[in-house]
């Protein structure tokens, strides 16, 4: 009896998560094309209710009812679990994200590592897709994807190991915790390199503009997912998105205090204090998924060869370089490195 | 029953069923993708242990890295698969010697080394906290510092053997100079012509 209580109440903050977050994903599309629509002097979706407000849902009505058509010679079973593939593990991350200092589903101990594992297995979904599909361009757009993908996944690690070992711990919470005491406190000061590099790699990741080769429209038409159409598609949509909003947050947890107020040690922080943790976590997060939508807007696609050299001759070197320089910090107790 | 057990049964014959999938299925594609699930099944066992840090590595090293890179060669490989079924049965003798010697080898071990299993065998390990991972941490850098440290030297040799096989210059081998393309002039890539025409 006392389990049925504990799933039914690991069911309710599953729903608590999983609801909010199809609705931010639905409308990170929508503020997408109306910010990128507003940076080219264009309106932006502007048919559908209010301003156009009423888009996403329109979109989500339109995937569901189309049909789902198979290509010759595909192979049938991979062809449709590769977006499934690609959904599970950007869903199952957010059981171990704090969203506040109460809330987070799963608060365990090697949180950090969780997070890398299952963000390493999106790659599947795309590798699945490409090769399973019987077309050579959603072949060429996996192949590129997976090696660009590697590449910048070592990169990532390396940041997150940086962080892990300011903070002296695996558990985002005492990450979190760990950063108090004020803007100037965050890691993004004393890790400034790696926090720069998680976040080119972390677009890099989810293979976004301007590192969207995988998908290179003007290349080879739309990448691994050319063949998908209906559900099939709209769920590697949904991954996309999910993933993208995934790196702010983790890009805020990480680096920018995750739910702590920027105030904190100032004489300013007793105005803000009424502020929940969870609304300065969405700030910050919304704030990353706007430079992320910036960046599409702003730069062309990078050459692949410019790809693979960014990641693994200039942002590996810089991140074990300075992980050496901060294990010496630590050792010697130099704060801020160091954390008493 | 409690509810260990039960997950345990169930994710064991998972595990031994795609293990059997991956040998037993003709598609190499899906022989790997079942190699992954099986990753995955082992990975759930581990964590019944309480080695959640094992179990996360094993699925972040094995599944995410030597995987993904095993299943991007075995995609670009065009392997005949009625070819490579023909040796079935040419090859079972030796399959079989193979199975038998090394369940032999692992049944003996087991039997002699723990045949007592309630014997406590962490003992000789200095605890230093709840924490698995910190635990972990320790002894490697402490007890095992040397086989650990060897373990990093064979790695590095890996890749640096890798590379050498990989770099030999060969003509057919293009490849940019980024510093050469960075420091380009106007001048070297654009002529303006005058035309006189205009002028009339």
């Amino acid at each position: 009896m006392n389990i049925f209580i504990t799933l039914i109440n690991i069911l309710l903050d599953i729903i608590l998560v999983a609801v909010p977050l199809f609705l931010i994903v639905a409308y990170t599309t929508y503020s997408e094309r109306k910010i990128i629509g507003f940076m080219q002097s264009r309106m932006g979706p502007n048919r559908v209710g209010p301003s156009g407000f009423l888009q996403p849902i329109a979109d989500v009505i339109k995937l569901l009812t189309k049909e789902i058509i198979i290509p010759s010679n595909a192979n049938r079973g991979l062809f449709l679990t590769a977006p499934i593939i690609m959904l599970v593990p950007s869903f199952l991350v957010w059981s171990v994200i704090p969203l506040s200092e109460y809330f987070v589903i799963a608060n365990i101990n090697a949180g950090l590592l969780f997070i890398l594992a299952l963000t390493s297995l999106s790659v599947y979904g795309v590798i699945l897709a490409g090769w399973s599909s019987n077309s050579k361009y959603a072949f060429l757009g996996s192949m590129r994807s997976a090696a660009q993908i590697i590449a910048y996944e070592i990169a990532m690690g390396f940041a997150l190991v940086g962080v892990l070992m300011a903070a002296g711990s695996l558990n985002l919470q005492s990450i979190i915790e760990s950063q108090r005491g004020g803007l100037f406190n965050w890691y993004w000061l004393p890790l400034f390199p790696l926090f720069l590099i998680y976040l080119i790699s972390g677009i890099a990741e989810t293979n976004r503009a301007p590192f969207d080769v995988s998908e290179g429209e003007s290349e080879i038409v739309a990448g691994f997912h050319v063949e998908y159409s209906g559900v099939a598609f709209a769920m590697f949509f949904l991954a996309e998105y999910m993933n993208l909003i995934l790196i702010s947050i983790l890009t805020s947890i990480m680096f920018f205090g995750g739910w702590l107020s920027p105030f904190e040690g100032t004489f300013i922080n007793s105005f803000f204090e009424w502020i929940p943790g969870f609304v300065w976590l969405a700030i910050k997060t919304l704030f990353f998924i706007f430079i992320f939508l910036w960046l599409r807007a702003t730069l062309p696609r990078y050459r692949y060869d410019q790809i693979m050299r960014l990641g693994w001759k200039i942002f590996l070197p810089i991140t074990i370089i300075w992980i050496f320089l901060e294990g010496i910090m630590i050792y010697y107790k130099v704060g801020p490195w160091f954390i008493v | 029953m409690n509810i260990e057990l039960i997950v345990f049964f169930i994710f064991s014959s998972l595990l031994v069923l795609s293990s059997l999938a991956v040998i037993l299925i003709n598609n190499p594609v899906k022989s790997a993708i079942y190699l992954v699930s099986s990753f995955f099944f082992s990975a759930v066992l581990w964590l019944l242990l309480n080695a959640e840090f094992l179990s996360i590595i094993l699925i972040l090293v094995y599944v995410g890295a030597v995987m993904v890179l095993f299943l991007f060669v075995v995609m670009m490989l065009d392997i005949n698969t009625t070819e490579a079924r023909d040796g079935f049965v040419k090859y079972l003798p030796i399959g079989i010697l193979v199975f038998i010697s090394i369940a032999g080898i692992l049944s003996f071990f087991f039997y002699t080394q723990f045949s007592d299993i309630n014997e406590d065998i962490t003992y000789s390990i200095n605890i230093i906290g709840e924490d698995n991972t910190k635990n972990l941490g320790y002894v490697l850098y402490t007890e095992y510092i040397l086989a650990f440290e060897i373990a990093a030297i064979l790695l590095l040799l890996g890749i640096i053997s890798a590379i050498t096989l990989t770099q030999q210059k060969s003509i057919s081998n293009k490849y940019q100079n980024p510093s050469e393309q960075v420091n380009i002039k106007k001048s070297e890539r654009l002529k303006i012509m005058k035309d006189k025409e205009e002028k009339l």
